[in-house]
This record gives structure tokens, C-alpha cells and sequence, in this order.
């Protein structure tokens, strides 16, 4: 009896020591300040008209969307309490929130949703997440009616993060610029957890606590403030020594692996799934010869991804081998992967018609990179080309436009990118493959590639609400553009964000921190 | 000439030399391919066609090159440095902002490259061939060979990260709360690595370049009389050779004004220094063409107010120098 009576004593200790630190691990504390970076200069705060991730950050805080989304891709209410996809697909009904209020305590309607829809639609560059929307009714003061001119399943992620932030239309609909608005960088209202208390250009991004925000005790933090440090290395100490708590959007590979041996502080590359960046070495399928799609492919076999990801990237990024991130419900990864093969490239390249002359060049071909941190790849791929009997010249850029300008006017043979999916295919990867969109700017097909069957499945899948059937139709278009090689993906840009243990609730969903920090807290 | 003729001829040539940075860079500027639209679209990692042709449209770049000029040009003499088209605020906002820090961080450094760098050229000149005198050579070397970002970064690993004195970035330490020593203290806590480091280019010079000086005067005969008079030689050294040899040093350091607020800009971008430099990077970076020509507008007027008050000084130091200014 006593020994049953200590067992069971025993178990009712453990059991409470169990639940009690439990239920202490779940409490988040209230109060305290979050101090993270930013990795740039912020244009402005407007996130309904600046897209970007720079902006996301402070923009996700002051801004919130009708949705939100958890690590797992599953759409969460926010600004929207509820929603509704019709039978056919055509109209989404959005139930919002009933105590919401703006920062001046204005209440969010219906009207501001089908206000802030219009300016989106009208000065955000990425026209595929909207465009289908032909109009926003709103029967009553709660609830917003999205009336869609096709089926458009993309329309679930862009209602989230920094891609729909909800802008008072009493504020931002008196008839000026949205682009230039006066109050995109000062006195903003906005319709998130936090308030603005200052925005120094060049120095910081300083948000407090919305008292009146629409969710109960939330948010938890008093204050954000998002120093603007543009060098990395100083970043790195920064978060080092302690003065700053989290940095995301961190790619480098050296300080990442420098800040992983840091105790106090975890660095991880979950939570940029939605964001979605890929490096690629973009190939001119309109002129030269890398018209020929069998010189495309020896490129790619001449090209060595483990050297990229064990060299260059020194172990922080992963392998990507489509034009969809790896971290998408769409990724497929059954697709053809170029492992290195200099006779395969030598046999193709012979097949192409391109022989060897007597120093053994076959031909000529330039690469331009558009970041400074492709600079190594480039240089990389000069040397492997070496090999195959390619010569190629590394042409650096003297800034952006420079090289924006020669990607937009197609006057490229080779040249490295990064580009991000943001989200849905629909938003971010159909604008290279669309053969509707080769046209005169960078970052829309400069390829050149045009496969009226890609186009017919692009379209296809834009529309199919079905999860399954649409998987199925990425994975065929993952298959097609991985053996035509428009471009040749590598890897996926390492991003990282790195926070003190300090932090509970950090933001590592599909955002990364370009979501609401409103459930992020500070461990005392 | 007398002096008012003087000065006024001087102010018309600053004008002139304003009107000439304006309309060259603006040239200069227009003529590189690409424009702020394109540097818009890599903000926001996405272009689209009819977005950008509507920025080119609000900003009048869609307008023929001298119209676009020749609106500037009017703005200015108005008085009206115009908006920046990255970063939608005023000019003269942006730089007024921006100009107390970068002030702050230029004089100081000056300052103190000037006193360190005198006080080691009259140590050194004193001994031309001890250790010290090696000493300060050696670091003169090491001051202007070594890169200014570098010095700034091995000073922050070893100040900031390794025994953390001081802070690692910015101005100031925004959660600080209190009076006005407290933020005095901040700032200061926070000015002396970018100080220290800015400086230590035009230690290296100065140092020098007084040493030399100095030599040179601790060889003149009125020098030899004073100590035959029984003269000890640190009065000599201090209150009369001195004032001789800060001449070259003075013109050295109203020469090198442009090179410091140069300097600056690494200076600044390293410490992430809230100031005029890191603006004007990026807005050179970034083609916003009002903000660049309205700091150039300033760095031209801070200039040549600098060599006014260069040579006003030389006038003060050295009274040889009179009538003309």
C-alpha cells in the first residue's frame, strides 16, 4: 500500500513538474523591447505599394492582411475571421474582424479592403497576384466580396504577409500619388499590432504596441526597434555582442557559419518557404549559341553544383534544381539535375555542330551577375566552361541599372541572378517562363524562352483550385523547363535569420520576418 | 584689391563653381544607362512595365535632357533643393537630417588628427633620428596604407566584440532615456571608433608633415638666438617655433577637407553613422538624382567655406600673409 501510494505520489509529482514547466514554456512574458535590424534603407513604409523585403518587415508590424500563414502552409485567419471560396472558384467571400480599428481608431471595413485591393492593384509591380480581381463588393461594413474573372488559387497567399496590407482609405484615398503619398513615411496609420513612433531615415525603424489591436493581449513586446545596419559584418557583431536580438534575411555564408558557433544565439534557415529565393544562371535563348538548347545542357553538365554549394556557399545553402523553391508545397524534385559530366557536355556541345578549334575554344560567351555576391559563381563557371572548350568573359556591372538595362534589352549571352518566388507560382515563378512576358524589362522573361505548352499548363495551373490536379500540372512544367534550360538552377540563397535565445515565438513561418511579430515575446 | 573686392570675387567664383558641379554632374549622371525606376524595382525584387513607365512619368524623367535641366537649375536658384525620388522626402530634409552627424564625425576627426598629428611631429622633429621619431614614421605608413573600412572593422572586433567598450553601430542607443548628459555620453560613446578611425588617414599626414616644419624651424637662426639667450627648449619649441611650423599643416588640412568628408562615407557605412556620406552612396547607388546633386550642392559650399576659413587661418597663424583674402 505505502509503496503503491509512493508510486503514485511520485507520478502525480512528475506529472505536475511536467505540466507546470509546460504551461511556464507556452506562458509568453508581456513587455520589454525587440531590437532587430534592417539590412537596408528603407524607401518607405507603405507595404501596399513598395514590395520588397525591407520594407516587409516594418510593413508586416504597422499593416495587417486578411490572412496569415503558419509554417505549414495552411492559411490562418487574421484580418478575416473567415473566409469562403465559391463552388466555382470565382468569388472569395472575406468575413472580417468586428473590433478592428486603425491606429487613429478608425474601424477597419469592408471598404478599406476593396480600397487598399485597387491600389494594389494599381501601383504594386507584381500585377499576376491581383489581376484576376475584377471587383470588390461589399455588401456590409464586415464583409468583403472578391469577384474573380477566373478560378485564381494564388489569391490565398497574396491575402497574407506584406503582399495585401489593409491601408486606411480615409487616409491614403484623398486623391494623391499612393506611390509618393507624404504619409508612407510619416505619421502612418496602419491597421497592425504595432503603431509607428519613428522612422529616421538611414537609423531606425521605431514600432510600438497598438493598445486597441483587434487580437486579445497581443501584441506582446512594447516595442520593436529595427536598427538600419547596412554592413553585414557589423551586423554580426552586433548580434554577437548582444546589442541587437534577431537579424533576418542574413546570406552570407562565412558570418552564417561564423554566428552558428555563437551559444546565446540560433541561427536557422527555416521560415523563407514563402519568400522563396533561388539563384540561377539565366541563358539567352533568343541569340547566340545558347539558342541551342544542347549547349544549354552542356552548360549545365559542365557546371558543377556541389562545387557552388560546398565551395562558394560553404555548406549554408541547399540544392534547388527548378524554377520553384524547394520549401513549396509544388516543388518536385524528380526532374533532370545535370550531376557533373564533361564527356556528356564535350558530346553535346560536338552534336550542337560546335567543334574545337586548334586551342581548343569552341566559342565565345559573356556572364554578367546582378548582385555582387554572384561575382564567385561567375567567376566559377568561367573556369568550368574552361574545360568544355567554352571561353567565357566575366563582364561586372557598375551598378544595378547598368546591368538591369542589358538583362532588359536582352543583350546577354550568361548572367547570375536571385530571384524570389513570393509564394505562389502564380506571383513569382510564372513571370520567367511566360512567353507573354518577354518584353523589355528585367526580372520578366529576358530569356526569351517561349513553349506554347508551358504557357498552356502555366495558364492551366494558374486557374486549378485543386490542390492535387495543380501539383500534378508544376510538376510536368518543373519536368519541361528542367530538360529546355532557359535557365539553370543551382541552389537556393541561403537566407538565415539569427536571434537571441532570448526570444520566444520567433518569426520562423513562411514570412520569415516579414510577418506580424504579435506573438513573438521576449524570455525574462 | 582690398579685401571686400576680395571676398567678392571670391563669392562669384563659388557661385560659378556651384552652377559648373550641377550642371556637369547632372550630365553625368543622365548619360549612365538606367535611371531611379530601375533601382525602384530592384527595392521591391519585381518590375512591371506600366509601373515603371508611371515612377519615370511622376518624376519628369520621361522629359527631354535640357528641360529636366533647366527645371533644376530653376528650383535651385529658388532655394528649393526638390524631393528625393527614392526616398520621398524633401532635400534639404534629408540632408539637414543627415548633415549634424556627418559635421560632427568630419570636425572632430579633423581636430583630433591636428592635435595627435602636431603634438607627434614636435615630439619627433625634436629627435629626428630616435625611436620615437621611427616610431611616428611607422605609423604614419600604417595610417595611410591601411584602408579606412578595415581599420574601422579591426577596430570594432577589438573594441566592440572582443572587450566591448563600445557600441558596434550607429549614433545612438535609442532604448537610452534620460537628460542631456546622458544622450552627451551616448553620442560620445558612440563617436569614438568612426572618430579614432577617420582619423587616423590624417594623423598619419599631419604627423609628418609637422615633423618636417618643425624641423625646418628648430634649424632657423632665430631659433639659435633664442636658446643662446638662455631660452629653455621648451619654450622655444612651444611658444615660438610652433606657430611657424603649423602653416604647411593648416594649408595640409584645408586641402585635405574634401578628402576627409571622402573618407567619411566608408567611415560612415562601416559604423552605419546616420550621416551625409552613407547618403550620398546611396543615392548615388540608387540614381536619386535630387538628393546627389543637392549633397554635392553642399559638400561644394561646405568646401569653400572650409578654404575661406583655411585661409583666414593661415592669416591668423601667419601675419606675413595680409591684404588679400
Amino acid at each position: 500500500m505505502k509503496k503503491t501510494l509512493n508510486v503514485l505520489s511520485a507520478g502525480v509529482l512528475i506529472c505536475s513538474v511536467a505540466l507546470a514547466s509546460s504551461l511556464t514554456a507556452e506562458t509568453p512574458t508581456r513587455g520589454g523591447t525587440l531590437i532587430a535590424t534592417l539590412n537596408s534603407n528603407v524607401r518607405n513604409l507603405n507595404s501596399a505599394v513598395q514590395s520588397g523585403t525591407v520594407t516587409g518587415f516594418p510593413g508586416a508590424q504597422l499593416f495587417a492582411s486578411p490572412l496569415r500563414y503558419d509554417e505549414n502552409w495552411t492559411p490562418q485567419p487574421y484580418l478575416a475571421e473567415s473566409w469562403n471560396v465559391s463552388e466555382d472558384g470565382l468569388t472569395v467571400t472575406l468575413n472580417l474582424v468586428k473590433n478592428a480599428t486603425f491606429h487613429d481608431g478608425h474601424p477597419i471595413t469592408s471598404s478599406d479592403v476593396a480600397f487598399s485591393v485597387k491600389v494594389i492593384q494599381e501601383n504594386h509591380p507584381f500585377k499576376s497576384m491581383f489581376a484576376p480581381v475584377a471587383s470588390v463588393g461589399t455588401p456590409d461594413e464586415h464583409t468583403a466580396v472578391l469577384n474573380l474573372s477566373q478560378p485564381h488559387p494564388a489569391l490565398m497567399l497574396a491575402m497574407s504577409g506584406q503582399l495585401m496590407s489593409i491601408i486606411p482609405e480615409h487616409i491614403y484615398g484623398d486623391g494623391q500619388n499612393p506611390k509618393t503619398h507624404p504619409r508612407n513615411n510619416k505619421d502612418v496609420i496602419g491597421s497592425g499590432p504595432f503603431k509607428l513612433v519613428e522612422f529616421k531615415n538611414g537609423e531606425h525603424v521605431i514600432v510600438e504596441r497598438y493598445d486597441d489591436f483587434f487580437l486579445e493581449g497581443r501584441p506582446y513586446l512594447d516595442r520593436i526597434v529595427m536598427r538600419i545596419i547596412t554592413d553585414p559584418s557589423a551586423r554580426a557583431i552586433a548580434l554577437e555582442n548582444g546589442e541587437v536580438h534577431m537579424s533576418g534575411f542574413e546570406s552570407q555564408a562565412r558570418i552564417i557559419n561564423r554566428l552558428k558557433k555563437v551559444d546565446h544565439l540560433t541561427t536557422t534557415s527555416e521560415g523563407y518557404g514563402a519568400i522563396g529565393p533561388l539563384d540561377w544562371l539565366a541563358m539567352n535563348t533568343t541569340k547566340g549559341p545558347t539558342a541551342d538548347v544542347r549547349v544549354r545542357q552542356a552548360i549545365a553538365y559542365a557546371v558543377d553544383k556541389n562545387f557552388i554549394l560546398k565551395a562558394i556557399m560553404q555548406g549554408t545553402a541547399i540544392e534547388a534544381s527548378t524554377g520553384i523553391h524547394p520549401d513549396s508545397p509544388f516543388y518536385t524534385s524528380d526532374v533532370e539535375t545535370y550531376p557533373l559530366d564533361l564527356d556528356k557536355a564535350n558530346a553535346l556541345l560536338d552534336e550542337a555542330g560546335f567543334s574545337k578549334d586548334g586551342d581548343g575554344t569552341r566559342f565565345g560567351l559573356t556572364i554578367d551577375f546582378g548582385w555582387p555576391a554572384l561575382k564567385p559563381h561567375s567567376e566559377y563557371v568561367k573556369a568550368a566552361l574552361r574545360k568544355v572548350g567554352i571561353d567565357v568573359t566575366v563582364r561586372a556591372s557598375a551598378d544595378f541599372p547598368t546591368w538591369a538595362k542589358r538583362m532588359g534589352d536582352m543583350d546577354f549571352d550568361l548572367s547570375w541572378d536571385t530571384v524570389f518566388n513570393w509564394g505562389d507560382p502564380v506571383i513569382g515563378v510564372h513571370r520567367t517562363y511566360l512567353s507573354s512576358n518577354i518584353a523589355k524589362g528585367v526580372w520578366s522573361n529576358t530569356q526569351g524562352y517561349a513553349n506554347a505548352r508551358v504557357d498552356g499548363i502555366l495558364a492551366a495551373a494558374g486557374r486549378e483550385n485543386d490542390p492535387a490536379k495543380r501539383k500534378a500540372l508544376y510538376a510536368e512544367f518543373q519536368q519541361i523547363i528542367a530538360n529546355e534550360l532557359p535557365l539553370y538552377v543551382t541552389n537556393a540563397l541561403p537566407y538565415h535569420t539569427v536571434y537571441s535565445n532570448k526570444i520566444g515565438n520567433p518569426p520562423l513561418g513562411i514570412w520569415a520576418t516579414s510577418s506580424p511579430l504579435d506573438r513573438t515575446y521576449l524570455k525574462q | 584689391m582690398n579685401f571686400l573686392q576680395s571676398f567678392i570675387t571670391r563669392v562669384f567664383y563659388a557661385a560659378t563653381l556651384l552652377l559648373a558641379v550641377l550642371v556637369l554632374n547632372f550630365s553625368l549622371i543622365h548619360l549612365a544607362p538606367g535611371d531611379v525606376a530601375d533601382t525602384i524595382a530592384q527595392s521591391m525584387g519585381g518590375a512591371d512595365a506600366t509601373v515603371m513607365a508611371e515612377i519615370r512619368a511622376d518624376y519628369g524623367l520621361d522629359q527631354p535632357y535640357i528641360i529636366q535641366l533647366g527645371s533644376y537649375i530653376g528650383k535651385v536658384m529658388q532655394m528649393d533643393l526638390g524631393y528625393s525620388f527614392f526616398y520621398n522626402e524633401s532635400v534639404t530634409d534629408l540632408i539637414l537630417q543627415r548633415l549634424p552627424a556627418t559635421l560632427l564625425l568630419v570636425v572632430l576627426a579633423q581636430i583630433l588628427a591636428l592635435f595627435i598629428g602636431v603634438l607627434l611631429g614636435v615630439i619627433s622633429a625634436q629627435n629626428p633620428n630616435g625611436l620615437i621619431s621611427h616610431f611616428v614614421t611607422f605609423l604614419a605608413l600604417f595610417g595611410y596604407a591601411a584602408p579606412v573600412f578595415w581599420t574601422g572593422i579591426l577596430l570594432l572586433i577589438g573594441f566592440s566584440l572582443n572587450i566591448h567598450w563600445f557600441p558596434v553601430a550607429g549614433m545612438r542607443e535609442v532604448t537610452v532615456s534620460g537628460g542631456f548628459w546622458v544622450h552627451f555620453v551616448d553620442v560620445v560613446r558612440h563617436l569614438v571608433l568612426p572618430m579614432l578611425t577617420l582619423s587616423s588617414i590624417f594623423i598619419a599626414l599631419y604627423s609628418r608633415q609637422s615633423r618636417t616644419a618643425m624641423i625646418h624651424e628648430l634649424e632657423s637662426d632665430y631659433v639659435r638666438t633664442a636658446i643662446a639667450k638662455g631660452l629653455s627648449q621648451r619654450a622655444v619649441v612651444y611658444r615660438h617655433a610652433l606657430k611657424n611650423s603649423l602653416s604647411p599643416v593648416i594649408t595640409l588640412a584645408g586641402l585635405q577637407f574634401s578628402a576627409v568628408i571622402s573618407g567619411a562615407v566608408l567611415v560612415e557605412t562601416v559604423f552605419s553613422w546616420p550621416g551625409l556620406g552613407t547618403l550620398a552612396f546611396q543615392s548615388i547607388i540608387a540614381r536619386d538624382t535630387p538628393t546627389i546633386l543637392g549633397i554635392l550642392f553642399f559638400s561644394t559650399l561646405v568646401v569653400v567655406v572650409g578654404n575661406l576659413l583655411t585661409d583666414l587661418a593661415l592669416r591668423l597663424v601667419n601675419p606675413r600673409i595680409k591684404g588679400t583674402v
